[in-house]
């Protein structure tokens, strides 16, 4: 038991976890590389044209996996954040910090698409339907994370006071998520939704699953990438940085 | 323990007493803000009575964000917070004191004075009724929501600013069935479960607002 607690606090210290991160950016990439092409093929040529929607549909295929990132992403930052408040590791805020630019980019992602999927399918480029609408609530809630820690100069309060407004997001996203959804079936009525009307086929599901999967593997290689350069940063005066090949060189 | 709470309310309450102009530009901004749609939209009363709740809501909703910024702020400037900090009875309880102070001087007045705003624009008594009952169940909820956000961000450059992007998103709920209330009054449908839901929003933020409130006061003055 003891061991094995060492063993994961290991990679806790930004020293150690630097290296790690910086073999393991290399492979997410080639995964996500691989997923993605494979998933964008599938999503172009394979999965067969939707009956009702047309060929208008396969943007789906982007939109919804990027809806589930921008989502899971903000639960991970949150349990990151949670994790450095409750054992006060550096590096558990680095990575809510790094996770928040890609998950605010998901978010705007999906709002993007479901703009260009409603405008042939519902008619108009913005409907307030309940998922739209948490969607762009959750990319507020990313945004206020993001200017928090950016208005503030201490890394440390930074990082602490983000982590806080973390959680108290997380706690929220669901209230809001109901509250939009009542709002919303008070005030409109039967609303077209995404997943009625066309039960998904296999492939399509196959398709939606790999896109899902190379979307997070993105996302661990960009945040990887991201958290190595906030190691950098903020760890600019240790040895251990100045002992680095590339910073010598 | 209850002593401190009582002792914190008094002394907010007094302090809000000796500069009482601060008091007003809360309710007159609110005042303010509701009078002016009906000049941007027009006078048409059907559409105006249409409109009232969320109008009213989103006003008060803007109004005490106005008000957010002052909670924490004279006590960190001259020290007191630090003082607060130190005190044998529990942060929270004491954070608790402050927003309840400054909801009777922020929060309050706003429902107060609602109906007569919501006169403007035409609404039944039976609506004022319910505006009434919503603000007076939702304003202390966005105070205590909004005061996780004050203290997040309390001494930082543009904090005003910042503070109504950190707590504007975690407010919807409360703005969508405050104004839900009224408007399933108007509307005939009953104002019973929004009524419920506020509560409940309150109940939830009464328990957690004030310890997240209190963890974030403790960073920000570290």
């Amino acid at each position: 038991m003891n061991s094995r607690l060492i063993n994961w606090f290991k990679f806790s210290s930004p020293a150690t976890y630097y290296p790690l991160a910086g073999r393991l950016v290399p492979l997410f990439s080639v995964i996500a590389l691989v997923l993605i092409g494979v998933g964008l093929y599938m999503s172009f040529f394979i999965a067969p044209t939707d009956y009702k929607q047309g060929e208008g549909y396969r943007i789906i295929f982007v939109h919804v996996p990027a809806a589930w990132m921008s989502m899971f992403i903000y639960v991970v930052m949150a349990v990151w954040s949670g994790l450095g408040l409750v054992f006060n590791t550096r590096l558990s805020a680095m990575m809510a910090k790094a996770l928040a630019p890609t998950g605010a980019m998901f978010a705007f992602l999906a709002l993007w698409t479901g703009a260009f999927w409603g405008k042939p399918m519902w008619g108009a480029w913005w409907v307030w339907d309940a998922r739209l609408t948490s969607e762009l609530i959750l990319l507020f809630l990313y945004i206020g994370f993001i200017a928090l820690q950016g208005a503030i100069d201490d890394p440390r309060r930074a990082d602490r006071a983000g982590a806080i407004l973390a959680l108290v997001g997380v706690v929220n996203i669901p209230i809001i998520y109901f509250s939009v959804k009542w709002w919303n079936t008070l005030h409109q009525g039967a609303s077209v939704s995404i997943t009625k009307g066309s039960s998904m086929g296999q492939v399509m599901l196959w398709t939606m699953l790999i896109m899902t999967l190379g979307f997070w593997a993105y996302s661990i290689a960009v945040s990887l990438a991201r958290v190595r350069s906030i190691i950098l940063e903020r760890e600019r005066d240790t040895t251990w940085v100045s002992e680095l090949p590339e910073v010598r060189g | 323990m209850f002593e401190a709470f009582l002792i914190i309310v008094r002394r907010d309450i007094t302090l809000a007493m000796r500069r009482r102009s601060d008091l007003f530009t809360t309710l007159f901004f609110f005042v303010i803000v509701v009078s002016l749609f009906p000049l941007g939209i027009g006078p048409e009363m059907n559409t105006l009575r249409l409109i009232a709740p969320g109008v009213v809501w989103v006003a008060a909703l803007l109004a005490s964000m106005l008000a957010l910024e002052r909670l924490f702020a004279a006590d960190f400037e001259d020290g007191t917070l630090e003082q607060m900090l130190l005190v044998p009875q529990p942060l929270s309880l004491l954070v608790l004191g402050k927003v309840t102070a400054h909801w009777l001087v922020t929060g309050l007045p706003l429902a107060i004075v609602a109906p007569l705003l919501g006169l403007q624009y035409d609404l039944s008594p039976e609506a004022l009724g319910v505006l009434v009952v919503s603000l007076l169940l939702g304003t202390p909820a966005l105070s205590l929501i909004g005061a996780i956000g004050a203290a997040l961000t309390l001494g930082l450059r543009g904090g005003g600013v910042l503070v109504s992007l950190l707590v504007l998103p975690l407010c919807i709920p409360v703005l969508i069935f405050g104004a839900g209330a009224v408007e399933a009054n108007v509307s005939g449908l009953g104002e019973q479960g929004h009524l419920s839901m506020l509560g409940a929003l309150l109940v939830l933020s009464l328990l957690f607002s004030p310890l997240a409130a209190s963890a974030a006061l403790r960073i920000s003055a570290e």
